[in-house]
């Protein structure tokens, strides 16, 4: 066992077990604090795979950004003075039937193609100009309309949470 | 049944070398996970957690290929669409999730039912 497996199995675990908090934890700032550390092991194997751009990506958006955002959802729709904040679960039942089928699939593509699952491993060279190169050349369109489609959301999420809305007329 | 004791064999000697299963095995658990999130929980604002959990768990399997085949850099490239869509999914679901506490003072998944005021 090399370095790279063991800093894959520490990152792995990090990423799982803080997912299973956040799922399963009733209390949901622990859910929301546990998923950062979700993030961060994501961001973990990112490096692990040499996506050094996208890891430091992850980081800033996901933590950052969307992170901040659930956060800020969470503290105003919910009673912050009442100390212990809850949440249930509904329909326990269709979704571990839903999960199991998932799960059972995952399993059985895995059972049969893990043994010529040994494809080689490229070296890949430090990505960010390569990926920038590619975002102006080959991938042009989608970035444009990726654009678009963050400014329509800024000004769609602005128009929608603003309290008061006043009919021109 | 002597074919367990072969397949646990085997299975031990794969374990230690990491390949691209063990990173795709890693998105499944967290694609499950984020699944099950999204069924289970009331609060509106946790079924997004689980949301991000599943783009997550997508993402690991683009980058993984795009280690482990000759795809090169587009898995990576397709990566960053997802990671600006999930921003902007996030930033609309918040503002609806406000618009629906305004309106029903509640954020439970299954108490905001009706679409008449």
């Amino acid at each position: 066992m090399q370095l790279f497996d063991l800093v894959f199995y520490v990152f792995a675990f990090i990423t799982i077990v803080s997912g299973f908090i956040v799922v399963f934890s009733k209390n949901i700032i622990y859910s929301a604090f546990s998923l950062l550390f979700t993030f961060f092991g994501v961001a973990g194997l990112y490096v692990l795979l040499q996506a050094d751009f996208l890891a430091v990506t992850q980081i800033l958006i996901y933590v950052g950004g969307i992170l901040v955002l659930l956060l800020f959802g969470l503290m105003l729709t919910n009673n912050v003075i009442n100390v212990e904040i809850k949440t249930g679960t509904i329909q326990t039942v269709p979704a571990l039937i839903l999960v199991a089928i998932v799960a059972g699939t995952l399993a059985g593509l895995f059972y049969s193609t893990w043994r010529s699952a040994g494809s080689a491993m490229i070296n890949l060279p430090p990505t960010t100009q390569t990926l920038g190169e590619m975002l102006m050349t080959s991938y042009l369109l989608p970035f444009e309309i990726a654009s678009v489609v963050l400014l329509v959301s800024l000004i769609g999420a602005a128009m929608t949470a603003r309290r008061n809305r006043r009919v021109a007329s | 049944m002597s074919s367990l004791p072969v397949f646990w064999n085997e299975f031990t000697a794969w374990l230690p070398h990491v390949q691209l299963a063990h990173f795709l095995i890693v998105s499944a658990v967290l694609f499950a996970l984020g699944l099950y999130g999204i069924v289970t929980r009331k609060n509106a604002i946790l079924v997004l957690m689980g949301i991000e959990l599943v783009l997550n768990a997508a993402n690991i399997n683009l980058i993984a290929f795009s280690r482990y085949s000759t795809l090169r850099l587009d898995g990576q490239v397709a990566a960053i669409f997802v990671i600006i869509l999930a921003a902007c999914e996030a930033a609309i679901a918040l503002a609806i999730v406000l618009n629906i506490y305004h309106r029903f003072h509640t954020v439970n998944v299954d108490e905001v039912s009706n679409l008449k005021e």
